[in-house]
């Protein structure tokens, strides 16, 4: 048979329509999501060959130009090229938001399945602590937090984690007491399996498929938190470029109608958040249709 | 009925714990991480011994675990203490901010209420047509929207090019400060004294930070209520009513959307945080004079007393809301018994 490159890209495409068949739009929504955060993974990592200035450059050009076709998103107050800190500044607000996430997962998983698994005070103690974080506003709690660990990017990612961890709490924990009641549970406990391994091997595997459902969207949660707080001059040191600092120095060009200022870093931060938001609702609605009702 | 009291009885109670938990962390935190009240209200540079002199009134120089005690023992007496940078009580201050933010999150919930669970149930009722995938991504796409771009993007629009709205404060500079004695709620203020150009005023002052906060969470009413909605849809009390002849506009938006609405109201009660979370960041969007600005003027001074008591007043009112939610639950839908 000979290689034929229209076949070969039928059967890439074919492999990406097919699914599209048995789930309909939330196929599109989950790959229209992945593409658009693809798209900005890409600029995070070749940011310096995308880019066609320094995102710190103050000599670009003339200061506050609208977009044009050297300054494809205008430049700002300092004459550095908009665009070019777009670029580079999605690497910030990416590694935060993956980042806290990961954090709150790695503390959040553990804790839901010990205390679920084991009950007792243990777990009468850690889901009123959890549910009382987890009733109380995420993005105050996270400013109560930057403002008091001061500027960094490792503090505003420790401030944005926190507000997640009682959600992998809960989830896992809800979980794990459905579980344990199994039938499979039971079978290991009688062949002799000890506390931990059952927790290992049997719990754990059938925790974790919702979980990833809820880390997509807790990153799109995050995205938009850490904007918030860096939106807020809370989260950063000012040498580093970051969509939310640009945000708030935008504001102050606002009522002079300087609009590339506000609207170029507001809708790269609504994109990421967007991107991550598709990815998880389509996952939901493909793993498991009725998570995201309850 | 009695059951009931019963029931609001063990909530309130249930509170307690809560808001002593979120207490207790945010006095931890706040007294752990370097910078106090004292360097904010003497600067960096004053004398060591005027240094000391001042913590020591403020009693930051004792051990942490007797601070602790004292404040919680300070906090069930209802006492909320005086701010440790002005001279003024803390209860004061938040009585003043409070007001303005009630009346944004008030009028914002509205908004969302009344966009997503209509937008929803007509979503639900054309039901994977063009106009249902278009609301459920206009859903989706408000929700990833921030507040506070939201509120920049709507004052670039109505403030500064169309110029019609107003894109900061609750007041115009004609109205008088001395008009609102009364409750500090400027619309039921002007409304008692019947000062209806000053009622504009306000009005127009509450457009822009309310409907931002309103769009931006009802991506999630829409799609509760359209989940809602499709669940109500199927159930045989509405075949049965389509079959008597009922107008199909009636079935939809008066007894399916009366069944579909009581899981909606749970929801309510739940986003409410979220809602606060928006306000704080509407607030400084729009420099509104409410909490959440206070919150992050005295964040900045480390004025402790102050910043626990906006903490304790935030958890009261989340958990106020998710009770009379659950009351207003109650009342509606007779089945529901505590």
């Amino acid at each position: 048979m000979r290689f034929s490159p229209a076949a070969a890209m039928a059967r890439v495409i074919s492999r990406f329509t097919a699914p599209a068949k048995k789930y309909g739009v939330e196929w599109w929504i989950l790959v229209a999501g992945a593409l658009i955060i693809l798209a900005i993974l890409v600029m995070a990592m070749f940011a310096e060959a995308i880019a066609p200035f320094s995102p710190h450059d103050q000599n670009t050009g003339p200061q506050l130009s609208p977009p044009n076709r050297v300054h494809l998103m205008g430049t700002d107050n300092l004459q550095r090229d908009v665009w070019s800190r777009m670029v580079h500044g999605s690497r910030t607000i990416l590694r935060v938001a993956v980042l806290a996430a990961v954090i709150s997962l790695l503390i959040g998983i553990p804790a839901g399945l010990l205390s679920g698994f084991s009950g007792g005070y243990l777990d009468r103690t850690l889901s009123l602590i959890m549910d009382s974080l987890y009733s109380f506003p995420g993005l105050i709690l996270a400013i109560a937090f930057a403002a008091m660990l001061g500027p960094g990017v490792i503090n505003i990612t420790l401030a944005v984690s926190v507000i997640y961890i009682p959600t992998y709490f809960r989830l896992v924990r809800g979980q794990t007491l459905q579980i344990k009641e199994e039938l499979f549970v039971e079978a290991a406990r009688a062949i002799g399996a000890s506390g931990p391994v059952i927790l290992w091997r049997y719990v754990f595997p059938n925790v974790i498929a919702t979980t990833v459902v809820v880390f997509t969207l807790n990153v799109a949660d995050a995205i938009m938190i850490e904007a918030a707080l860096t939106y807020l001059g809370l989260g950063l040191p000012p040498t580093i470029v970051d969509w939310g600092m640009d945000l708030s120095m935008g504001k102050k060009f606002l009522p002079s109608g300087q609009w590339w200022m506000i609207t170029f870093p507001g809708a790269m931060i609504s994109i990421l958040a967007l991107g991550f938001t598709m990815l998880g609702e389509g996952l939901a609605e493909i793993l498991n249709p009725r998570l995201l009702e309850r | 009925m009695k059951n009931l009291a019963k029931y609001i009885v063990t909530r309130l109670l249930l509170t307690i714990p809560m808001v002593f938990i979120l207490l207790s962390i945010v006095f931890i935190v706040l007294r752990v991480m370097p910078g106090d009240p004292v360097s904010s209200l003497l600067g960096g540079h004053a004398p060591e011994h005027v240094i000391e002199q001042k913590r020591e009134a403020l009693g930051l120089n004792r051990p942490l675990a007797v601070q602790y005690v004292n404040y919680l023992w300070q906090i069930c007496r209802l006492d909320f203490g005086e701010s440790m940078v002005f001279k003024q009580r803390v209860s004061k201050a938040i009585l003043e901010k409070l007001p303005a933010t009630v009346e944004l999150t008030l009028c914002g919930m509205l908004i969302t209420l009344f966009l997503g669970v209509f937008l929803g149930a007509y979503a639900a009722d054309k039901r994977r047509t063009a106009r249902d995938y278009g609301i459920r991504l206009y859903g989706i796409v408000v929700y990833c929207i921030p507040v506070y771009w939201m509120g920049l993007m709507l004052q670039l629009i109505f403030g500064i090019w169309l110029d019609i709205l107003p894109i900061a404060g609750r007041t115009g500079p004609r109205v008088f400060a001395s008009t609102f004695e009364k409750t500090g709620f400027y619309i039921l203020d002007t409304i008692l004294i019947r000062d209806f150009s000053a009622l504009l005023d306000i009005l127009q002052h509450l457009i822009l930070p309310s409907v931002t906060l309103g769009l931006v969470l009802s991506g999630i009413f829409v799609r509760l209520t359209r989940t809602n909605m499709l669940d109500v849809l199927r159930a045989d009390y509405i075949v049965a009513a389509e079959a008597r002849g009922i107008r199909h506009r009636v079935i939809v938006y008066k007894h399916a959307l009366k069944n579909a609405f009581i899981p909606i109201l749970t929801m309510m009660g739940l986003q409410f945080a979220l809602l606060m979370a928006g306000a704080v960041l509407t607030e400084t969007t729009f420099s509104w004079p409410g909490m959440g600005r206070l919150l992050l003027e005295r964040i900045y001074l480390r004025d402790y007393p102050t910043i626990q008591g906006i903490i304790i007043v935030i958890a009261l009112f989340v958990a106020l809301v998710s009770l009379v939610v659950d009351i207003i639950y109650a009342i509606i839908d007779p089945r529901v018994r505590y």
